[in-house]
Formats: structure tokens, C-alpha cells, sequence
């Protein structure tokens, strides 16, 4: 999608080759704490990118990922030490300094951004490379040692053998001597699909893990700085509204309180305890300024543009995907179906509410920052930018996520920028907090969606013609300008999910409609996804419906020249017992083919008439990712996505009214809890082709499956995500027909 | 604001005298003054189970305790359940692999600490009832509740 990165692919290549681009040092004596602010900077030790080997036996390896629960801050050091044979019990992880240079990710422009999924997916075939290079050096200095041809020797993991002779020298032992090349050896790795991994496809520890057990796992918020104080804001209730007037007088009566600083975007209150911080911010009374361009916006106000905006033929649209001839097969088509679906704004939710801490020099020439970022080179970029300083003079220390979602990696930094503007305010470090009101009341949410399906069948009941349209909130033009323009408009964002790339479906025709509406958006976990293909599995299953096929029939018919994703749909089926009635319950199937990973889902499910409550008893799914780097970890993922699904099917509502979010915490914006989540049956197929993404993956699956499992239930439908129970009722009332 | 208080409380064992706005949370004396971060601030309502410690040997949001009201009183916050981490729920919680983000994971386990205590051998329908209080983001409760069942299993052993 992103074509610059062909371009940006050069150049790093040329820096690969380049003296700066070689990859691993050695040392004497690994710390007891490695940090990579230590390990890059120590001039003592020869620089290095990614490795350094011990005379200990210690390896070190550099992680560029955020880590924020999905692990891979340990999956993509495993890919080096894979190739590099590394005894795993013998590496440590280093969390990499912040350097696009060198940590990008190549999958997502060289930047160093933890986001869709992508992680593993884009460092897997430079980590491989890295690893083998190592390999084939330490490999060269043992030949060396012994005067023996390079090509006799072979590694076991922290060995380097001579088989013939029996001799041997531990990674440790080399590295005492280890003469570096200037330039990294050209080494090819085995292909994938004939590769033999060792530790790839095994399951060991998340390195993150230990510490969550204990309460010693350090999250930014969890940081104190000496001379620290504390900082709370009240925002614009709409983006851009600013401040009028503010009157500070009953806030800086507040014992505790230190000061009030206005800002652009609200009014800060710096005090000597987070509670006095809050207090005092509650003590403000402050006049918004009234020309946002959210001022007035509601949700339904929205949804009535927007689902005008999906039927009007003359409506300018972005060309999304256009294949074959969609309209002229819709006009000969036996039948036609046409439906809207809608998906109301939904929250991150990420349980560490966001927060940083910055300490700016007296003369404001330097900074330190304390954060958890999706992107640390982002974060750098703009802190500087907000101080008008060199990238240099920002000491970013990185920090565990208290969850991500899509939540910490917009462009502005919004909350790291707070303790910047505190710090310089006030000349003391500050520890900026928002409260969950805070992170709801400015949360940026997965916009509002309206998409209009449109489907011919013909007279043998095959899709002939397909016309998609989906509007919804620009969500990158307000997150990452950076990107917009280098996607020149084309939201991925917002739009993806809006394909069906395995369906066989020749003439279609997909549309895109972005909205200017002022509203805070961000990517959201399974971000256009979860709007965009719980609409078309939902019509899919409208299709099957019509043409009176079963729905896993229907889809297996649209995808048989896709093996991987039969396999998928089949295996979970299967486990599922698909044809299997149950009295009272419904099962609903749906399909998602994201960014290469192959998952199908079944839900079972049962309705409380009364109410309306939606129970999710079970869900099947299956997830083929490739080669799975950390197989209990896709699992993982899986599970947790498929509770993220429930949520986002189910209960999580964000409205606004006057331009504003009407929710506040968690007794009004309802996230999965324990008894909430169904049992979930989670099978990995692994398949030896490039891992792609399994951190978000079967989010998208579950409002769909769970929609199509009520009509399959109680002959309704339900269009609108979520299915809160209230709309369920009106929807059972007005269209009840074999409700038993 | 509330006046200023001195109160004296029994923090994983040990006397603490703490001085604070009588009406501040638990929460923000364990986590800024203490620097006891094991506790996780989530929600600030009660609502979330991030917080979660025991007082006197049960388990609370402490958001929701203010200073006033637990002075003279006992707590245990996640650094005082063991001294090493090695309290039956917590092995399991690596046996498990139970955390992702991990933030809401204190409060879980000391959530399921309470649990084991008035039930030590807890049904599946008794874990989710008891646990549902405590919101994991991530979604974790599939292994929660295997770590829960693991740990109970140990203690009876």
C-alpha cells in the first residue's frame, strides 16, 4: 500500500552494506542490567546494532519493539537467535534505543513504530539476516583459530564445532578474541518454506512476563523522578474548541496545589500530589472556545451524514479497489441485496491510563522523558519539535505499555507533549496523569462507520457483482499527517478491511467516503477491520441467506482457490460441530483474510429475550499466520482478540453529544469482564510461509460471527455494532419471527 | 481538600506513619508516597480492580479507601503476598503465562488471593462470579482462571 517504502528500501540496503550498517560487538563480562542506552553508548564496547556476545557466553540482543502485552519484544529476538544458533538460555533482551536508522522496522517504512501487527511480519527477514551473520562470523574467527576451512565447521546453540578434530569454542570463548569484519558477510538464509527453526514454532517464556507477577514490572506511570511534581489537565471537551476564560482562583486554593498553566488546549494544574492535581483540576472553572470543528456533532447527527453520504451515487469517493465491471453485472443479476451496517465509536480502553513524565533543563535546552510509546522515534521527533530542539537533546527512556491498542502511537504525542509543556512551565520534572475520565473524555477513538453493501446473485446462487461503500471519520489526516500524505489520502486506517481479497468475486467495485466531522480518531485494534468486515461478513452471510446455501458452504464455494483459507474455515467447523443443532443457541461463521494471516471464527450463542443480552456461550477459531515465531503467544493474542471482539460486539459504545463523549469510566463504557468472555477454542495451523500478523487478527471476526449465530437463532438481523441488548430487543420486537 | 492527617497503618508488615489530605485514596499513598507501584491506578471508581490490596485480609479497591479510612488498619499490597514471588497464585501465574500488558495483573492476582482464602478449592463459576470485578484488557481471563485453578490445586496438595 505504502509505495515509498521501495525507495526507503534502497537506501537501507546501501546501509546494510555500509561500514555503519555491521551488526554485532563483543565484550567483556555482561552487566548484571543491560540497557540499550548502555550498550549503544559505551565507546568501550564496539558499537553494534543488534548483538553483542560476552566472554560469559552472554548474548545480548537489541528488541526495537514497544512491548505492550503481545511479545514481540521477545519474539523478534528469537528470530536472531534462531539463525544465529544462540543458546536462548544464554540471551538477554535489550529494549533498543530509539533510531529509525537502525531499528526501523523494514515492513513499516523503517520507522520504529509497534503497530498492526507488523512487528514480527516486517523484522523477520532482517533479523534472520543479522542472525546469520553473526553466525558465519563467529564461525570464521573459530576456522581461524584452528586453521581450518570455514566450511568444516558448524554451530550447536553457543558452539562453534569442528567435527572432525572434536574441537570446540563457546560463543563466550570467541568473543575474548573475535577479530569484527568492517563489513557484515553476504550469508542467504535457508527459504522458509524449507527452513529448519529451532527455536521459531517452540514455546519459551515471554521475557516481559516475570515482574508482571510480582508488582516490579516498571510502567511509565510507575516512575519517580527526584524533585518530581505533578501534573493534571483539563482538555478542550471538543478538539481545537481552546480556552476562552478560565477563572483559577478556587483550584489555587487547593492545599497541594503549586500552579495553573494555561495552555492551547486546556488548563494544567501543577501540584505536589497527584490527588492535590486532581482536586485542584476539578476546582477549574473554565469557557471553551466555541469554534471547533466538532462543535455541534452527534452521533446520530453523524450517522444521518454519513449513511446519506453511502447512497448518494454523486458523492465523491475514493477509488478503493475496482475490479471487473461490478455495475453492469449488478443490472443483469437474478437478484439483489442492498443493506447498510453501522459501527458506533469505539475506545482503546488500555488499563495504564496514559501518562509520561519529563524533566526539561533549567534553560530549556535538553529534556528528559520517561514514556511508553508505540513509537519511540515519534515521540523523540515531537518532543523536540515542541521545545524547538535538537533530536539529539532528548533522552527518551523507554518504558513497558500498559496496553496499546493503537492508542499511543498518533503523531502528536499528545500525552507525552503534556509533561514537556508541565516540565518547562513549572523548571521541575513532572509526572504528568490522566484519570480514566481524562483518557475517555480526549480519547481518540475507531470512528463512526456506515458502509452500504450492495450484491447480485446469479440464477445458481454465485455473487455476481459486489458494490461496497464505507464512510466513516478520517482517521489518519488526524492521527499521523506524516502518513496521510504519503499515502496521498488513501486511509488505510480507516478503509482496510472494505477488500475481500480471497473471495471469488471478479466484478467489484469498493469505495471510500472520509468525513471531516472534528472528532478524535485513532487506529483501534483491528482498526477499519472491525467496521469494515463486520459489514461485508455480515452480507456475506445475507448472501448465503438468499441463495439458500449454509454459510460455511457459501464461503468455502467463494474461496476454493484459496487452500489456507478453507483450511481455516474447515478446521473450525470442525471443531465447532457446525451442523450440529443445539436447542436455543445459534452458531454464526465469519472469515477475515488481514494482511496475509488466514482466520475464520464460529460463535454460539443465545438470546435473553426479555432483555435483549446477547450470551456468547463458545468460539472456534482458527488462525494460520505462516510460520508462528512463538506459538503459545499467537495463541494468546488470539484469545485476547477474540475478548477485545466481544467487547466491540457487544457493549462498547462511545457517543457524542454537542461535539463532546458522553461516557466517563467504566460504568458507562462497558469492557469485557470474566464472565463476559465465551470459551474460547483456539487452534494454530502453522504453515511454512511468512509469518504475518497475529496480534489483532480475530478481533474483526467476532461481531460478525456473533450477528450471523442470532440471525441463525432468531431469523433477525442486526446491522449495528454494538449489539447493544436495548437494540437487540427493538430489533427481536419488530422483526420476531422463529424466536423460540 | 480535606485537612492534612497523620495516620499510622501496617503495610505488608511494617508500621508506616503517613501524612496526607485525610481524604486521599489508598491508592496514591501506596504508589507516590510509598512507591509500592505494584498497586496499579486503572480507573479511580472503583470499577476496574487495578488497585486491588487486602485490608485486614480482604481484598479492596484501594481507589476507593481513603486515608482516613484505613488508618490503624492492615494492608497487603502484591510486594507483601510473598516475599519472593513465590506464593502458589503467582508461580502459577508464570506457569501459565498468564499476563500480556500485565498492568491489571497485581490486582488479579491479589483479587484471586482473596478468592483462594474464602474458597481455596473455587468451582469455574465461583472464579469468573469472584473475578469479574477486575477488568484485563487484554483479555487474559481464559488463563486467569487455569492459573487460579493451578494454584488451588497446589494449596491443597
Amino acid at each position: 500500500m505504502e509505495k515509498v517504502i521501495d525507495t526507503i528500501d534502497v537506501q537501507r540496503r546501501q546501509f546494510m552494506v555500509g561500514a555503519a550498517g555491521f551488526t554485532f560487538g563483543v565484550a567483556v563480562g555482561a552487566p548484571a542490567l543491560l540497557s540499550g542506552e548502555a550498550l549503544a553508548q559505551n565507546s568501550s564496547v564496539r558499537l553494534n546494532d543488534w548483538v553483542t556476545v560476552f566472554t560469559d557466553g552472554t548474548v545480548a540482543i537489541m528488541s526495537p519493539a514497544a512491548e505492550m502485552g503481545q511479545g514481540s519484544l521477545t519474539s523478534l529476538p528469537r528470530i536472531v537467535a534462531d539463525e544465529m544458533d544462540a543458546d536462548w538460555s544464554k540471551v538477554k533482551i535489550v529494549p533498543s534505543p530509539a533510531n529509525d536508522k537502525i531499528y526501523g522496522n523494514p515492513g513499516r517504512g523503517y520507522t520504529q513504530y509497534t503497530a498492526g501487527s507488523a512487528t514480527v511480519t516486517g523484522y523477520f527477514n532482517s533479523q534472520r539476516e543479522f542472525g546469520a551473520q553473526v553466525r558465519q562470523v563467529l564461525m570464521d574467527n573459530a576456522a581461524q583459530r584452528w586453521g581450518v576451512p570455514v566450511a568444516e565447521t558448524s554451530t550447536q546453540p553457543g558452539v562453534v564445532l569442528h567435527e572432525k578434530t572434536g574441537r570446540r569454542l563457546t560463543y563466550g570463548e570467541i568473543a575474548a578474541f573475535a577479530k569484527i569484519p568492517a563489513e557484515a558477510p553476504k550469508v542467504a538464509v535457508e527459504p522458509v518454506a524449507t527452513a529448519n527453526f529451532r527455536l521459531i514454532g517452540t514455546d519459551t517464556p515471554r521475557v516481559d512476563v516475570n515482574g508482571k507477577h510480582n508488582g516490579t514490572a516498571k510502567y511509565s506511570i510507575d516512575v519517580h523522578v527526584p524533585g518530581m511534581i505533578y501534573g493534571a489537565i483539563l482538555r478542550e471537551p471538543v478538539d481545537g474548541a481552546g480556552v476562552a476564560k478560565v477563572d483559577d482562583a478556587a483550584a489555587r486554593a487547593v492545599d497541594g496545589v503549586l500552579n495553573v498553566v494555561p495552555l492551547k488546549y486546556g488548563v494544567g494544574v501543577l501540584a505536589e500530589t497527584p490527588w492535590a492535581a486532581f482536586q485542584g483540576r476539578k476546582a477549574l472553572k473554565v469557557t471553551w472556545g466555541s469554534k471547533a470543528q466538532g462543535a455541534g456533532f452527534s452521533t446520530d447527527g453523524g450517522f444521518a451524514k454519513f449513511s446519506n453520504a453511502a447512497k448518494d451515487p454523486a458523492h465523491p469517493v475514493i477509488d478503493w479497489e475496482k475490479k471487473g465491471d461490478a455495475a453492469a453485472k449488478l443490472k443483469t443479476a437474478a437478484s439483489v441485496v442492498d443493506q447498510e451496517y453501522r459501527s458506533d465509536y469505539a475506545y482503546h480502553a488500555q488499563m495504564e491510563p496514559l501518562n509520561s513524565i519529563a524533566a526539561v533543563s533549567p534553560a530549556g535546552d535538553a529534556v528528559e522523558i520517561w514514556c511508553g510509546v508505540q513509537s519511540q522515534t515519534i515521540a523523540v521527533q515531537q518532543v523536540a519539535a515542541a521545545l524547538g530542539i535538537a533530536e539529539s537533546k532528548v533522552k527518551f527512556n523507554h518504558y513497558l505499555l500498559g496496553g496499546g491498542f493503537g492508542r499511543r502511537g498518533n503523531r502528536d504525542a499528545d500525552f507525552v507533549i503534556d509533561s514537556v509543556l508541565l516540565s518547562k512551565a513549572s523548571g521541575k520534572p513532572v509526572k504528568v496523569i490522566w484519570t480514566r475520565e481524562d483518557d475517555i473524555h480526549a480519547g481518540r477513538f475507531r470512528p463512526l462507520y456506515v458502509n452500504r453493501l450492495r450484491a447480485g446473485l446469479d440464477t445458481s446462487g454465485n455473487v455476481a457483482g459486489w458494490y461496497h461503500r464505507a464512510v466513516c471519520d478520517h482517521v489518519m489526516a488526524f492521527m499521523d499527517p506524516v502518513r496521510y500524505k504519503i499515502v496521498k489520502g488513501r486511509d488505510p486506517i480507516a478503509l482496510l478491511g472494505t477488500e475481500v481479497p480471497a473471495y471469488d468475486i471478479p466484478d467489484r467495485t469498493i469505495e471510500g467516503v472520509l468525513e471531516h466531522t472534528g472528532m478524535r480518531t485513532n487506529p483501534l485494534r483491528g482498526i477499519g477491520f472491525t467496521a469494515n468486515s463486520f459489514a461485508t461478513e455480515v452480507f456475506v452471510d445475507e448472501l448465503a441467506v438468499k441463495a439458500g446455501v449454509d454459510p460455511v458452504e457459501f464461503r468455502l464455494r467463494l474461496l476454493k482457490q484459496m487452500p489456507r483459507a478453507r483450511h481455516v474455515i474447515e478446521e473450525t467447523a470442525k471443531m465447532a460441530d457446525w451442523k450440529r443443532k443445539r436447542p436455543g443457541r445459534g452458531l454464526g461463521v465469519a472469515y477475515v483474510s488481514y494482511s496475509g494471516t488466514q482466520i475464520a471464527g464460529i460463535a454460539e450463542v443465545s438470546v435473553e429475550k426479555s432483555s435483549g443480552a446477547i450470551k456468547v456461550h463458545n468460539f472456534w477459531c482458527t488462525i494460520d499466520c505462516g510460520v508462528a515465531v512463538h506459538p503459545d503467544n499467537v495463541i494468546a493474542q488470539t484469545e485476547s482478540s477474540i475478548v477485545y471482539g466481544v467487547g466491540l460486539a457487544l457493549t462498547e459504545r462511545i457517543s457524542i453529544a454537542n461535539g463532546a463523549v458522553e461516557q466517563s469510566n467504566f460504568f458507562d463504557y462497558h469492557v469485557p469482564r470474566m464472565r463476559d468472555v465465551p470459551q474460547m477454542h483456539v487452534k494454530l495451523v502453522q504453515t511454512k510461509n511468512h509469518p504475518t500478523g497475529a496480534g489483532q487478527m480475530a478481533v474483526p471476526l467476532v461481531p460478525s460471527a456473533i450477528s450471523n449465530a442470532v440471525f441463525a437463532l432468531t431469523g433477525v438481523r442486526l446491522r449495528q455494532q454494538p449489539m447493544l441488548a436495548g437494540r437487540v430487543k427493538t430489533a427481536l420486537l419488530a422483526g420476531e419471527k422463529r424466536f423460540a | 481538600m480535606a485537612q492534612k492527617i497523620t495516620a499510622t497503618l501496617t503495610i505488608n508488615g511494617q508500621r508506616q506513619t503517613i501524612t496526607a489530605a485525610a481524604d486521599t485514596p489508598l491508592l496514591w499513598v501506596l504508589r507516590e508516597q510509598l512507591k509500592l507501584t505494584g498497586t496499579k491506578f486503572g480507573c479511580g471508581a472503583g470499577q476496574c480492580g487495578a488497585c486491588t490490596v487486602h485490608l485486614n485480609g480482604q481484598p479492596v479497591q484501594s481507589c476507593l479507601q481513603t486515608l482516613q479510612d484505613v488508618a490503624g488498619k492492615t494492608i497487603t499490597t502484591i510486594e507483601g503476598l510473598s516475599k519472593d514471588g513465590s506464593h502458589p497464585l503467582q508461580k502459577a501465574w508464570l506457569a501459565e503465562q498468564v499476563p500480556q500488558c500485565g498492568y491489571c495483573q497485581s490486582g488479579q492476582i491479589m483479587r484471586a488471593a482473596g478468592l483462594l482464602k474464602e474458597t481455596p478449592r473455587p468451582t469455574r463459576e465461583q472464579i469468573v462470579e469472584y473475578m469479574s470485578p477486575n477488568i484485563c484488557r487484554c483479555g487474559t481471563y481464559a488463563r486467569i482462571t487455569r492459573a487460579i485453578e493451578r494454584a488451588a490445586k497446589e494449596m491443597a496438595a
